[in-house]
């Protein structure tokens, strides 16, 4: 978790991620921040976040974000 | 059939009288007889296309759920003898299988929109080649008239597969429902772009007569044709002078009224429409999505492309940005470019390069001509340039507390408005170079003074013409400006029954008596009726 909020804050060092649950909802992350942390994301955690799993649910807070990663970290 | 024609309000109030008395069962399908009549009208052979369309999404996505539930019965009843590989295994070869039938119906439906819409372009485009090689280049032209609205209910289906392969939609078994969904008469001119999730929830639904509900459709509908029939209509003919006729004539100051009179008939041509469209579902109760959010009151570029045709946006955001720029291939090549060229490089990868294809294919979409690809290369040179000021702006607004004062968001609406209406003069001029020269003249030529001498009366747009295009804006404006805290139509809703009749009935004289048409005008096709 440490480490994704680390990647979070690089991008965003305003938004307090670890209590924001409507990144989404809210539009505080858009289209090229998804692209940005699902490249981090890919790069640190080793694990494809497919085009498929970008939905509000999974990327509107931090921690549905890290939900999703081990979930895909588990499939593998 | 236009949709400014009176051919079609009278096909629009037959229908609805229908549709309010037939068994409410039968309203959808009655919709879909409508839609099919419709689009006859529109071309005779309109409909075979629409059904080809139709008939391999309806098919190939009923497989593709299908493989879904073979799996799930195999999975359920081997669920103690398999490993977790061989699940794993099992998952993958299923998912292959349905990606193969996806790719081949989009591949198939996406080939019928490029032969039938970019053919001739492809053509052109070779023998110019050929010529410019020394060779004849006489490849004949496709003889084939572009069917309504294709782009449309090409995309709009295409989005519905691609749903119904990663689950977030199941397939309808239902042929004709999802042939209405395909062909839904008010969205097949100009859009909106609807998502089956979105719109099956009130399509298929059955509608008990509502007044109201026919009421705030049908003041919708006559709030679009304002727009179309009094605004744009009417400042078409200033920019068919400067554009079309004589341009060398109309160079400086005259590049700028014709960006801004475009703006403005862009604007009202396509926002009027997809009144009428959304205006002409909610009378039947059916409730289709936004496709504009005040646009011309966006801070940025980016801002801007989220307001404006939305759901053209989202599709290719969801359809072409997202699969690119997560896929594999790129996120290997994002790590090849890290290692090779720098983290700042690397990371920029994804967001660049699927950038540049949704751009491009924004371009093309618009139409089938080169000013129209370096239209959307524009926008992408534009935000692309503006992403990487961010940082610079972040400086600025650290040093200066200008950010959410009124003067400052003023500024920077303008400055949206200009940068916009400068992109679109490819979209004005429609060829590259005489867009670039005219837009050089804009430094070159130093001609101010037409916009007070008298000259803009010579472009065939008289003072009453102007008074009525800025009344027209003003009210464009001022109802802007309201909707920012709710529906206009509900806060009118809410007053007393003189103050709504004074309105709408002063609404229904102003397209009546000021609507662009008569001697010397001609209600033209929507803009975006082309795509």
């Amino acid at each position: 978790m440490e480490e994704l909020l680390e990647i979070l804050n690089d991008l965003h060092p305003d938004v307090d991620f670890e209590t924001c649950d409507s990144l989404i909802d809210d539009k505080i992350l858009d289209s090229f921040d998804i692209v940005t942390i699902i490249a981090e994301v890919n790069d640190r955690f080793d694990v494809t976040i497919s085009a498929e799993k970008i939905t509000p649910e999974n990327f509107n807070s931090a921690e549905a974000l890290y939900a999703l990663i081990q979930e895909l970290e588990d499939e593998d | 059939m236009l949709l400014t024609s009176y051919e079609f309000l009278g096909f629009l109030a037959v229908l609805l009288v229908l549709y309010y008395l037939v068994p409410r069962g039968f309203q959808w399908k009655l919709l879909l007889a409508a839609s099919y009549l419709f689009y006859f009208v529109a071309g005779p052979l309109f409909p075979l296309y629409i059904l080809v369309t139709t008939a391999t999404t309806y098919l190939v996505s009923c497989r593709i759920e299908g493989i879904g539930r073979r799996q799930s019965v195999y999975l359920k009843e081997n669920k103690g003898s398999l490993s977790k590989e061989e699940k794993k295994a099992y998952k993958q070869k299923n998912k292959t299988a349905q990606w193969r039938w996806m790719l081949a119906c989009l591949l198939f439906n996406l080939g019928i929109l490029a032969v039938v819409k970019y053919g001739n372009f492809a053509i052109s485009n070779i023998n110019g080649l050929v010529q410019a090689l020394g060779g004849r280049g006489e490849f004949g032209l496709l003889g084939i008239i572009v069917p309504m609205g294709i782009s449309f209910y090409t995309f709009q289906s295409m989005g519905y597969l691609i749903d119904v392969y990663r689950g977030v939609v199941p397939a309808e078994r239902n042929f004709f429902r999802l042939a209405l969904f395909v062909s839904f008469f008010p969205q097949l001119i100009q859009g909106p772009i609807s998502r089956f999730g979105d719109l099956s929830q009130t399509l298929f639904s059955e509608h008990p007569f509502e007044g109201k509900t026919l009421c705030l459709g049908l003041q919708r509908v006559l709030w679009g044709y304002f727009k179309k029939l009094v605004v744009a209509d009417r400042v078409v003919t200033g920019i068919t002078t400067i554009t079309r006729g004589g341009i060398s004539e109309y160079e400086g100051a005259y590049v700028f009224v014709g960006m801004m009179f475009y703006a403005l008939q862009l604007y009202a041509d396509f926002t009027g429409g997809i009144d009428i469209t959304i205006g002409v579902a909610q009378a039947m109760g059916i409730r289709v999505a936004e496709n504009f959010n005040r646009p011309f009151f966006s801070k940025s570029i980016k801002e801007y492309w989220n307001r404006w045709h939305m759901t053209m946006g989202s599709w290719f955001t969801d359809y072409i940005f997202y699969p690119i720029s997560v896929c594999k291939p790129m996120l290997k090549f994002s790590k090849f470019a890290r290692a090779h060229f720098g983290e700042a490089v690397g990371k920029r990868m994804p967001v660049y390069l699927s950038s540049f294809a949704v751009w491009s294919a924004t371009g093309i979409w618009h139409g089938a001509s080169w000013n129209f690809i370096v239209w959307g290369l524009a926008n992408w040179v534009v935000i692309m340039i503006s992403q990487e000021l961010e940082p610079l702006y972040a400086r600025f607004h650290g040093r200066f507390s200008v950010q959410g004062k009124w003067g400052f968001k003023l500024f920077q609406v303008l400055r949206t408005i200009l940068l916009m209406s400068s992109l679109r003069i490819f979209d004005c001029y429609r060829d590259v170079g005489t867009a670039f020269r005219m837009f050089g003249t804009l430094f070159t030529r130093w001609n101010w003074q037409i916009l007070w001498d008298g000259s803009l009366l010579e472009l065939g747009l008289s003072g009453l013409d102007y008074g009525i295009l800025a009344a027209g804006l003003l009210m464009m404006v001022l109802v802007s400006l309201v909707q920012r805290t709710g529906s206009v139509r509900e806060k009118i809703a809410a007053r007393p029954y003189p103050v709504r009749f004074l309105l709408w009935y002063g609404l229904f004289l102003l397209v009546l008596l000021m609507g662009a048409y008569g001697v010397g005008y001609d209600a033209s096709q929507f803009i975006y009726n082309q795509f």
